[in-house]
């Protein structure tokens, strides 16, 4: 099988670069997804939030998925469902496999990663204890309950204030369950400050910043967890420990893009990222190969997984089409205190936006953007977290304006 | 004396850090730290009248999960009761997006909306 552009995962990234290619010129799709609907993690995302900058107003994550969901539909773009990919080669021969037709081969034009990322699980994390039932990833408890119906417990601690855990808190407390507690490891959240608000203080969830789990009792089901606050290495300190009964341990830790195909194709992930490494078209090391989402780097917002999707379809037609914008020889470097940027090269004519994610809470801070010694952008913030996204906006002229060699992102306070 | 009022707005992800005075009556007097009109009506509002949006499930005749959501925010203090309301029913094996499932939920004047389809 032949086809001009193969997407890999059939979520809103996706589906949103299925669409913005569609619309450039390239008919021939195919996306491929390996659950029975297309959506992604959306369609456990019963929550509301979602939209607010890509549409106007806010909607549920189902709700957003059927928007673009009815986008492909509309325009005939196929996909097939309940197909798992296992292998893209550097010449773009996509391997996949399902029930129907076994294992099958497609030579494409253009690729795009869209996998998106999946959650750090618990043999991640080495807590030390037993290992009873009742321990979950955040997002598992919320696909039991929001997808099956089913409970997972009804005594529950959350370690990691990533955003899943919040949500997770407040649907689990509205269902009846008594969450006794948020433990994040870090001084600072992991999530929106509006999460902390609207899913623990609403309902009076003490959250306890500098603290882990330092120990899990129970032999069949989960008894009770210790928690003990860390000191500045993030060691904890023994006086600290304090045991609560819970028969649920949801882990809400960090997300990571999920990238085997991408590492089988031999292309280079990006330490920080865990994704790979792209220039201003989302394109990888890869002519052809573009990737776009959480599979990239872990957004906040679903709103900018389209953005930077609509960017690597639009990007993908281009390639297929024989126009693509040609890269530039300036790499984007950061200063440690801005982690990283994405892209992390840029591509000449077009507007891009870059977008990173900072090391520790700033108050008072500048971004600044340098090229050599100039200063090309500076801008004031009053506060920056690692639990948010930054973006900075470097026009066309700005690109075309500058000397060559690094462009560097710092962090001023 | 005019009192304080520290808000995080839960209008958009920004989540602006808000200061509210309040008069003695606890009335509010103005809204600082806001980046956008919505923070003024959210912070008024959740200094007098406090409301959320819930989201939550609904249980189908075939056994199948459909998400559901009030279509209007409800009174802050009446989450559990509406949860209550939204856990009694049984929601017809075909719904979509849309669909009400409860009209006038324990008469907030929201109405309990599917938000996702069966099939």
């Amino acid at each position: 099988m032949k086809k001009d552009l193969v997407i890999i995962g059939g979520g809103p990234a996706g589906m949103a670069a299925a669409v913005a290619a569609y619309e450039a010129g390239i008919k021939d799709i195919l996306i491929l997804e390996r659950d029975n609907a297309l959506g992604g993690i959306l369609r456990q995302c019963i929550h509301n939030g979602f939209g607010l900058h890509r549409f106007g107003e806010e909607l549920t994550g189902p709700e957003y998925a059927y928007r673009y969901e009815k986008m492909v539909n509309e325009l005939g773009i196929p996909y097939m469902l309940d197909t798992m990919v296992i292998e893209v080669s550097a010449d773009k021969v996509v391997t996949a496999m399902n029930r129907e037709n076994g294992i099958f081969s497609i030579q494409a034009g253009a690729v795009i990663l869209a996998m998106g990322c999946r959650e750090r699980p618990k043999g991640a994390l080495n807590i030390a204890g037993a290992r009873p039932a009742g321990i979950f990833t955040a997002g598992t408890a919320q696909k039991f309950v929001n997808m099956k119906g089913y409970m997972p417990g009804r005594e529950v601690v959350i370690l990691g204030s990533g955003d899943i855990g919040l949500i997770m808190a407040r649907r689990m407390t509205l269902e009846g369950a008594k969450v006794k507690a948020v433990c994040e490891l870090m001084p600072y959240s992991g999530g929106l400050a509006r999460n902390i608000e609207q899913c623990l203080n609403d309902f009076n969830i003490p959250l306890h910043l500098s603290h882990t789990v330092v120990n899990i009792h129970g032999r069949e089901r989960l008894e009770g967890v210790t928690i003990a606050r860390v000191d500045e290495n993030r060691r904890p300190i023994k006086e600290s420990e304090e045991y609560i009964p819970c028969d649920t341990l949801l882990l809400s830790c960090g997300l990571i893009p999920e990238n085997e195909l991408t590492k089988g194709a031999g292309i280079a992930l990006d330490r920080v990222t865990g994704g790979a490494s792209v220039n201003g078209e989302r394109e990888t090391e890869i002519e052809g190969i573009f990737a776009c989402g959480n599979v990239l780097h872990v957004h906040d917002l679903v709103d900018y997984v389209s953005e930077e999707s609509a960017i690597a379809g639009k990007a993908a037609a281009r390639y297929i089409l024989g126009n693509s914008n040609k890269e530039i020889s300036i790499t984007l470097c950061t200063d440690g205190r801005v982690r990283y940027t994405v892209p992390q090269r840029l591509t000449e004519v077009a507007d891009t936006s870059v977008y990173f994610r900072v090391a520790d809470v700033y108050r008072d801070a500048k971004i600044v953007v340098r090229d050599g010694d100039r200063v090309i952008i500076s801008k004031k913030k009053q506060r920056l977290a690692p639990a948010e996204m930054e973006k900075v906006e470097l026009t066309k002229d700005v690109i075309a304006s500058l000397s060559g060699g690094e462009l560097s992102f710092s962090i001023e306070i | 004396m005019a009192k304080e009022r520290l808000l995080t707005c839960i209008v958009c992800p920004r989540g602006c850090q808000m200061k509210v005075l309040l008069s003695d009556e606890g009335a509010p007097i103005s809204v600082e730290g806001n980046f956008c009109k919505r923070g003024v009506t959210y912070a008024n509002d959740e200094c007098t009248n406090p409301k959320r949006t819930v989201t939550s499930t609904v249980r189908c005749k075939s056994g199948a999960v459909v998400s559901v959501k009030t279509d209007t925010t409800i009174p802050k203090g009446m989450m559990f009761e509406v949860m209550a309301e939204i856990n009694g029913v049984i929601a017809p094996d075909e719904v979509s997006i849309g669909d009400i499932v409860i009209a006038n939920v324990c008469g907030t004047g929201a109405n309990v909306v599917a938000t996702s389809n069966t099939k």
